[in-house]
């Protein structure tokens, strides 16, 4: 019974341990905001951070990821307030909603490396999660958005320490 | 929508006892308080009993909130903000006191003109504009009439405003809360009454038009909002399908679960018995968990009869389109105006070209799933569902009873785009639950999806036409061949009279080519390809038939221009001389073309050798519901004809804007499916079975492919029309005419690939 570390909190999980984390996320933990979408890899709606990293949960079995910290979209921020969440909510970025998750998380696993992202660093680090609403553009500007945020609070934060 | 479209004749279902089970608030118009569940689905708490129910459609708590009903299937167009939106503005209501909740399939929620519940052709807007206007408005009325009672003042001296209702005067005012807590709210509306309330006037809103925070767009940001496949029911195991090779009509022969039998969970093995004739050939497997469904799916050893459609390719339905198209007697007439082989035999001028377009598939990325429980003589349905009318009645077919006693939960779609018009998705949930005796919830593979998409058929179009010595156009032939995706349904309200009267044809295959362009002698032959239809059972994708006619069209209309040796877009504009018939649409479609050129800078912009731009324009969806769109594409073609597509430039006649932002939202998703399909999605039958099965094969539009869109929304004040849809369609043809400019090449056929381009390049 794999033991699993989950936005803060360890968790056993009765699963067998090559069962996919997706499978585990959503049934036994019954958190449903990650999303299974192709089961390929290939679509990135089951995105998650392991260990700050951006995975996709479809294909990482959960003996991989035994002893490591996981973060869904429950637990991207306590009151769905991060960056990220609220810049998805200002460009009013989401039609059906159902790859947003995903994309948020891999847009956040930018934001924590790169605060000053180019436009071609976004596309190349988004082009794997598939939006078959096409909202793009919106999830380009949203992450701008986000970027530019984090940036004001950090040097806002920065200074503070100075002063 | 079609004028035909009025499906009264569905299967019945009975009010009392529907009510009975999904809530007690009279049907219609009446004004009152419930008492029990109310407006709320039967999955939702009861309602607190004070509630005030102005209509079916919105209900106002005592602390105020006003829960808007959606009747709806709502698949990211927000459909059910815009619902609130259009109650809001005439109940006066605060928008931050505005909720939302989606409909459960009880006959009250059908849609005020469709008699039913569908969600799609663009139609929803423009159908419930009056009855969400009017129900709100009575609310307010009844209110209205309360606090004046309770303040000793004449209705008249009120003024609402932002959730309150205010005596300037005497400077009372009470809230709604507080007047729905008073209880004394009597006013109610007969329906004369109701037709004879005076809405607002455009100039008098204060929310329609206004770009408001869409409702269900936070819980879409933090992974509360809950799809079809988030559904947890107590006791719930999960289906995984096997399906067979070959899309349609395969049947099982023998089924091994031995080795099945050794996963952990695994339950039992399903055979679909599908007597709605939805699915051929399935075999569910069910387990504890969805992890140890799909081992024991893949341990199954399934024996298949392949059926009569196993040995067929692309290439087989493609020739019998064209042996079909050959013959003088195929098909039947959508428009026979004139006579067409009297004009061509005059005609100073003759071009024919046959266009094409491949089989797509909708692949939204939910999944199809749908969770079935049976609880006394009640069958519940869970799945996000664009017909619960229809699917209904296909879960109760899968069951074997009376689709009465079939209650549909619906939830938010993960994507739609017509693929959840079909109700496939509730037969193994059924027939796998009544098998084991729990709740099932079965899960589409992304290869199940795919491969048994009710995808956009392949379709074959000739185009025969004839200009006089001046270059005019004065005939025009078109065949239309494929799959009749509508027709499938069995619904006859459905399908359209012939002009020949050789029988009902599906207009959903033909839409568009009845264009408005004013073309004296003009025939529209719709030709139903038995072959394809029974081997890829087709359905409605995003803007169905407009998405292929206007590829034939847009393309045509663009080469006779170039044979007569005139501008395109010119030679456009004077064919939309809204005379007869096409007076009014023809105009506005001219105003939307000559906004879409203005912004892209068509024809005064100097290109580089090797880039052009393109004109389509496009009456999209139907003739009764167009929405007025035109796009400017500008291409970089490379000598070994790569497509780069730099600009799309769309502007589109809406009428009125009801949310600006969302309109905006939807006319651009609409325009990247049109790229996408133009360009990057195929798929193809082999062997009776389609041969993509996931996004490494079938490959959607991605973020790095995405050119630069421009988009003008046109709101006249005209009624309000579609906006999901119409964009699609426009962006292939403006593509292939763009093209043809930037390097002579005549593209003829979807997607397009750079070898066609390359091979159709003048030497």
């Amino acid at each position: 019974m794999p033991n699993l570390n989950i936005n803060g909190r360890n968790m056993s999980v009765e699963a067998a341990p090559d069962t996919p984390l997706l499978w585990a996320i959503r049934e036994q933990l019954q958190m449903t905001g990650t999303k299974f979408g192709c089961g390929a890899g290939l679509c990135g709606a089951c995105t998650v951070h392991v260990n700050g990293e951006a995975v996709r949960s479809c294909q990482t079995a959960l003996s991989d990821v035994a002893g490591k910290k996981i973060t869904t979209i429950e637990g991207l921020s306590a009151k769905g307030d991060h960056p990220l969440q609220k810049a998805w909510i200002a460009e009013q970025v989401p039609q059906c909603g159902y790859c947003q998750s995903g994309q948020i998380m891999q847009a956040a696993s930018l934001l924590a490396k790169n605060p000053n992202p180019s436009k071609d660093e976004v596309v190349a680090h988004m082009d794997g999660n598939l939006c078959r609403c096409m909202t793009y553009s919106r999830i380009q500007k949203a992450i701008m958005r986000a970027a530019s945020e984090m940036r004001t609070a950090s040097n806002a934060g920065t200074e503070r320490r100075a002063t | 929508m079609n004028t035909h479209v009025k499906i009264t004749s569905t299967p019945s279902a009975d009010l009392s006892r529907r009510s009975f089970l999904v809530g007690s608030a009279a049907a219609g118009l009446a004004l009152g308080y419930s008492a029990v569940p109310g407006m709320l689905g039967a999955d939702q708490a009861f309602a607190a009993p004070a509630n005030f129910d102005p209509s079916v459609w919105y209900s106002i708590a005592p602390d105020g909130l006003v829960t808007v009903t959606c009747g709806k299937a709502d698949m990211g167009q927000h459909i059910a903000s815009t619902m609130a939106q259009m109650v809001a503005e005439e109940l006066g209501s605060s928008w931050k006191d505005m909720r939302v909740q989606l409909a459960s399939n009880d006959p009250k929620f059908n849609d005020p003109v469709l008699g039913a519940q569908i969600t799609g052709g663009s139609w929803s807007t423009m159908m419930n504009f009056d009855a969400m206007s009017r129900a709100g408005a009575a609310g307010r009325m009844a209110l209205t009439d309360a606090a004046a009672k309770a303040m000793g003042v004449p209705a008249g001296e009120l003024v609402v405003r932002d959730s309150a209702i205010s005596h300037p005067k005497s400077k009372k005012s009470m809230t709604f809360a507080e007047i729905v807590k008073s209880g004394k709210i009597t006013k109610t509306f007969t329906p004369d009454e109701l037709k004879a309330i005076k809405l607002k006037t455009p100039d008098q809103y204060t929310l329609i038009g206004v770009s408001v925070p869409q409702l269900d767009i936070p819980s879409k940001t933090n992974g509360t909002a809950k799809y079809g496949i988030d559904v947890m029911l107590p006791g719930m195991v999960y289906g995984k399908l096997v399906t067979p090779p070959v899309r349609y009509g395969a049947t099982v022969k023998s089924v091994d679960d031995s080795a099945a039998k050794k996963v952990p969970g695994f339950i039992k093995a399903v055979t679909l018995d599908d007597k709605t004739g939805s699915t051929t050939g399935w075999v569910v497997a069910v387990a504890n968990t969805y992890a140890s469904a799909a081992k024991a799916a893949a341990a199954l050893k399934i024996a298949y009869d392949g059926g009569p459609n196993a040995k067929l390719s692309s290439q087989s339905l493609l020739d019998e389109a064209k042996r079909l198209q050959a013959l003088d007697d195929s098909g039947q007439f959508f428009v026979k105006d004139g006579d067409t082989a009297a004009a061509l035999g005059t005609a100073a001028k003759v071009l024919e070209a046959e266009y094409t377009t491949s089989i797509n598939i909708h692949a939204p990325l939910e999944p199809m799933n749908a969770t079935a429980e049976f609880k006394g003589d009640i069958l519940h349905i869970y799945s996000g569902n664009q017909f619960a009318t229809r699917s209904g009645a296909i879960a109760a077919g899968a069951a074997g009873i009376d689709p009465k006693y079939v209650v549909m939960h619906q939830m938010w779609l993960g994507g739609g785009f017509g693929r959840r018009l079909d109700a496939d998705m509730m037969v193994p949930a059924v027939q796998a639950a009544k098998a084991v005796g729990k709740p099932v919830k079965v899960i589409y593979s992304r290869e199940n999806d795919m491969t048994m998409d009710y995808s956009r058929p392949l379709t074959f179009q000739k185009v025969k036409a004839g200009l006089d010595a001046d270059g005019k156009l004065i005939a025009l032939n078109h065949d239309v061949v494929s799959a009749w995706p509508t027709a499938r349904w069995g619904i006859p309200d459905f399908l359209s009279p012939s002009v020949d009267k050789k029988g009902p044809l599906d207009a959903f295959t033909v839409n568009g080519a009845d264009f408005f362009y004013s073309v004296p002698n003009h025939n529209v032959r719709a030709i139903k390809n038995e072959m394809a239809h029974n081997a890829t059972p087709s359905g409605q994708l995003r803007s169905v038939a407009p998405g292929w006619t206007f590829w034939a069209v847009e393309s045509m209309i663009d080469e006779l221009a170039h044979a007569a040796g005139q501008d395109p877009a010119q030679y456009r504009i004077a064919l939309l001389d809204g005379k007869g018939k096409n007076d009014g649409g023809a105009q506005r479609l001219r105003n939307t073309l000559l906004a879409a050129m203005g912004m892209a800078g068509y024809g005064s912009t100097k290109l580089p050798k090797g880039e052009g731009m393109g004109v389509a324009c496009v009456s999209s969806q139907e003739r009764a519901t167009a929405s007025w769109t035109a796009c400017v594409a500008h291409v970089a073609v490379s000598p070994s004809g790569e497509v780069k597509v730099k600009k799309l430039t769309v502007a589109t006649d809406v009428g009125m804007q009801v949310h600006p932002d969302n309109i905006r939202a939807q006319v651009e998703g609409a325009a990247l499916w049109g790229l996408s399909l133009a360009m990057y999605e195929k798929a193809t039958l082999k062997d009776g079975g389609i041969e993509q099965t996931n996004f490494d094969s079938y490959t959607p539009l991605r973020m790095s492919q995405m050119p630069e869109v421009a988009i003008s929304v046109i709101a006249n004040g005209e009624k309000p029309t579609g906006v999901g849809e119409p964009a699609v369609t426009v962006v292939a043809p403006a593509l292939g005419n763009a093209i043809f400019n930037a390097c002579g090449a005549r593209v003829r056929a979807l997607p397009i690939t750079a070898e066609a381009v390359k091979a159709n390049m003048k030497a």
